[in-house]
């Protein structure tokens, strides 16, 4: 197929002599057109957020005193470093160094997502859609997609790295100089094309824009969790991840430039492998070519339930693989944390909580990260009816025999069970490696209950997700905002010492800490509540409502 | 008689957008009913509100004795319905979104399903994605038409098939006719809409304009009548209905009302007549009558068009 193509459009390459990346120019510019409001959003957006932190910092941290405390602090609780950072610096924490730290690791997980949705939306999606067809049919070459989609890309990491070295450079801390700031920019920006050149990859793999931009996101998460666990002990997983390359560079401390070469050379072997495997497939199609399948239903799937089942039954088995995954791989940490009990601080720290050991809490902590990794997915598959809705499907179903309640009903299902179950197989995840790795046995029955009593908290976020659907369609954006409440709350509750108010509007923060806290069931009934209203909100408003494409 | 859908007064905007305008359409128990208008008319929003899919804003309507929006469940198990722009799910087979659409309306029957397959020559173990706009139609068309229902909804629904799939759903419309099923079929191609129809409406700006028998349609507008003639025939000209008279020593062409047919032959007998051809209004030129304005408008603009 590839070889006829190629010899094919060979003459057409000739008389208007150029070659593959012919309209990557036009396409370029139309790209960075369609995406006038989106990236400078972005890159507005997490520029700000790093650029103010330093004034944020000096205003919490007033004296060197207060550094160093924070510095002890850090370097007391391995649960800390698995949220920031190596913690280069530790011992002289000046500004420069708790940017590096505290802020570096988690806005790359941002930076890393933004370039995904760049790369993703225009490459695979274009095709997913046959709007990349329209386009090859003109004067357009092969690579001219992707390369104009990297290009993109590289336009938002560059501006975002830029605004950040000056940003930073030019706030006139003294530990937070221009080599420092430079670096930092450099940091972030390849970061982002590095991540950029993930997204090319994946985008090649499957024929869905979703599962694209779903491996690749796996890998952001990936390369966060590898660090967190090298940060912990001795940095060695902190290696394979590049946001650990980005963290190795040290930056304002010892200002290493070459983790942020390698992490350069990396980007490059996946671009090229990019346009690699870009040059072996045809448009629209995956690596593989498509299989036949079955040509009749299956018994289930003649029933709302069963359709629902399938439409999510492989994001729901992966989803699990990967909690899973992340359960066992935080478990296993635990024996670095015994290694922590004997320092005063952490003592300290204990004391607040009551009665706890130092592994107890800091369970309790992963539990509550996973847990709010879990209701990404209960999100994402109460949202499922929105998409079939826009794309014409669900219009298909409910001319059929099915009532538009027992429809959405089948999708909140799979939401909010599903989010239990992944709970369950993080907890399971977690407990299991945990006692294997400490040779606490408790810990599996201890821990499974803990994490699973944060079902309510997910299906409250999920609650959400259902009652927008239903009431607001058109603001389905709104769906996630509890969720991303509380991942601020999570990572800058502490951090910025934020008023306990703003800590209470994330259902995350009323579930008991178990196991470093006792069971109270009552936050727990008021969630379920709540949730069960936003739910029936969102049943009673699809039910009114009218159908809409878009 | 009795009524199987039934619309009156229907009114539905879409923010400033006024969709239907007082739409009113009844269509009668076992008749294929023909459903006309161009793109953006309100064809589609008046199928989707007999769906239950959309509220109107106000007017009644009934279908199958049952009200679409609050009755809605009840009455898909008695229907099936074709979209136009048909979308199906990238990770099932075609073979799987039949039966998935077919259990889902009340069950199917399996022998017929096998028989439109082959009929149809669809492959359904393709996975969705990989269909062409022809085949997915042909899925939602399999999935409806072998299902048991009193009422088939289609909206456009061969508009991605070749003529020789065309002959095939011409066959299949028939024989529902024939069991008694009634059908409301929104079209844009004529002679489908001809060969099939008992009853057509035509749809301008969200309101019927002309609804009735093809029969009765072309006996409000006017058939050409071509004929040669011993005597000259001048005085034509003052008959009552006649239009575009022209004469060429002895032949005559003109059109005339359908109305002043008969006063038109009994004239035109007097003058002899050698031969005679009557044409009927073709479809076209019934649609034509109602649209003429719009495509005048249209084409009195073409610096818009081209750039």
């Amino acid at each position: 197929m590839t070889t006829t193509a190629t010899r094919a459009a060979a003459p057409t390459a000739r008389t208007s002599g150029r070659g593959p990346l012919t309209g990557t120019g036009k396409l370029l510019r139309f790209n960075l057109r369609r995406d006038r409001i989106r990236i400078p959003v972005w890159v507005a957006a997490l520029g700000l957020v790093q650029v103010s932190a330093p004034a944020t910092y000096q205003g919490l941290y007033p004296t060197a005193a207060d550094r160093m405390n924070q510095a002890a602090v850090i370097d007391g609780n391995p649960a800390m470093k698995a949220m920031t950072g190596p913690g280069h610096g530790l011992d002289n924490y000046t500004y420069g160094a708790m940017m590096a730290n505290e802020y570096l690791g988690f806005m790359l997980i941002f930076v890393a997502l933004m370039s995904v949705l760049i790369v993703v939306r225009h490459t695979r999606t274009e095709e997913e859609t046959g709007r990349a067809e329209l386009v090859r049919a003109n004067v357009v070459g092969r690579h001219a997609h992707l390369t104009a989609a990297l290009l993109t890309a590289a336009t938002a990491n560059v501006a975002l790295g830029l605004l950040i070295a000056v940003g930073m450079g030019a706030a006139g801390i003294e530990s937070i100089d221009w080599p420092g700031s430079l670096l930092f920019g450099a940091a972030y920006a390849v970061t982002g094309l590095l991540f950029a050149g993930v997204a090319a990859v994946t985008a090649q793999i499957s024929p869905f824009s979703r599962s694209a931009s779903g491996m690749a996101g796996a890998l952001i998460g990936l390369a966060y969790a590898l660090r967190a666990v090298g940060d912990m002990g001795d940095d060695t997983l902190s290696w394979l991840s590049p946001i650990g390359w980005a963290q190795a560079t040290a930056v304002y401390v010892n200002n290493r430039w070459w983790p942020v070469l390698l992490a350069l050379a990396v980007a490059a072997v996946l671009v090229a492998a990019a346009y690699r495997l870009r040059g072996h497939r045809d448009e629209g199609a995956g690596l593989r070519a498509e299989r036949a399948g079955a040509a009749t239903g299956s018994a289930w799937l003649g029933t709302p339930q069963g359709f629902a089942w399938r439409l999510h039954r492989s994001s729901v088995l992966w989803w699990a693989v990967a909690m899973f995954l992340f359960g066992t791989m935080y478990g296993s940490a635990v024996d670095v944390m015994e290694e922590y009990s004997d320092n005063e601080v952490v003592r300290q720290i204990i004391e607040n909580i009551g009665g706890a050991t130092i592994t107890e809490s800091w369970l309790s902590m992963i539990i509550g990260l996973l847990a709010i990794i879990c209701s990404i997915f209960s999100v994402i598959a109460a949202l499922r009816p929105r998409r079939e809705e826009t794309a014409g499907r669900a219009e298909s179903v409910l001319s059929t025999g099915v009532s538009r309640i027992r429809w959405l009903a089948s999708h909140v299902t799979i939401s909010l069970a599903g989010g239990l179950l992944l709970l369950l197989v993080a907890g399971l995840g977690l407990g299991l490696s945990a006692a294997a790795t400490s040779g606490e046995g408790r810990y599996v029955g201890d821990v499974l209950w803990a994490t699973l009593a944060y079902a309510p908290a997910l299906w409250l976020t999920a609650g959400l997700a259902v009652a927008v659907f239903g009431l607001l369609p058109r603001a389905i954006g709104l769906a996630w905002a509890l969720l991303i409440w509380a991942v601020l709350m999570i990572y800058f509750g502490g951090l910025l010492d934020l008023p306990q108010w703003m800590l209470n509007l994330s259902p995350y923060m009323h579930i008991p800490r178990m196991p470093a806290e006792d069971f109270t069931a009552i936050p727990l009934a008021i969630l379920m509540l709540l949730a069960a209203v936003l739910v029936a909100a969102g049943l009673a408003g699809f039910r009114r409502r009218d159908l809409t494409a878009t | 008689m009795t009524i199987a859908i039934s619309a009156s007064g229907l009114v539905k905007r879409f923010g400033r957008t006024v969709a239907l305008d007082g739409l009113d359409l009844q269509v009668a128990t076992g008749e294929v009913h023909g459903f006309l208008g161009p793109n953006g008319a309100g064809k589609t929003t008046t199928i989707r509100i007999l769906l239950g899919l959309l509220r109107a804003d106000s007017g009644q309507t009934s279908l199958l004795g049952g009200d679409p929006w609050s009755d809605a469940v009840s009455l898909h198990r008695r229907l099936a319905y074709v979209p136009g722009d048909v979308n199906l799910w990238p990770n099932l087979t075609g073979g799987e979104a039949i039966d998935l659409l077919g259990r889902l309306r009340g069950g199917l029957d399996k022998e017929r399903r096998a028989e439109l397959l082959q009929r149809f020559d669809l492959d359904p173990t393709k996975k969705g994605r990989t269909y062409s706009k022809g085949n997915r139609q042909k899925v939602a068309l399999i999935a409806a038409l072998a299902s048991d229902v009193e009422l088939l909804l289609l909206d456009e629904p061969t508009a991605g098939l070749d003529p020789l799939m065309e002959v095939v759903f011409q066959e299949y419309i028939k024989e529902a006719k024939a069991a008694g099923k009634t059908v409301l079929l929104s079209s844009h191609i004529l002679a489908q809409v001809e060969k099939l129809c008992d009853k057509i409406s035509i749809i301008r700006r969200g309101k019927i304009v002309q609804s009735g028998t093809l029969a009765e349609l072309r006996h409000l507008t006017r058939t050409t009548i071509e004929a040669d003639t011993t005597h000259p025939a001048a005085g034509l000209r003052d008959l009552p209905g006649v239009h575009n008279l022209r004469i060429e020593d002895h032949r005559i062409r003109f059109a005339v009302d359908g109305e002043h047919l008969d006063t038109a032959i009994r004239a035109l007998s007097q003058l002899g007549v050698r031969s005679l051809t009557s044409q009927p209004p073709t479809l076209e030129e019934l649609m034509l009558r109602h649209y003429g304005d719009e495509l005048q408008t249209d084409g009195g603009r073409p610096a818009e068009v081209t750039p």
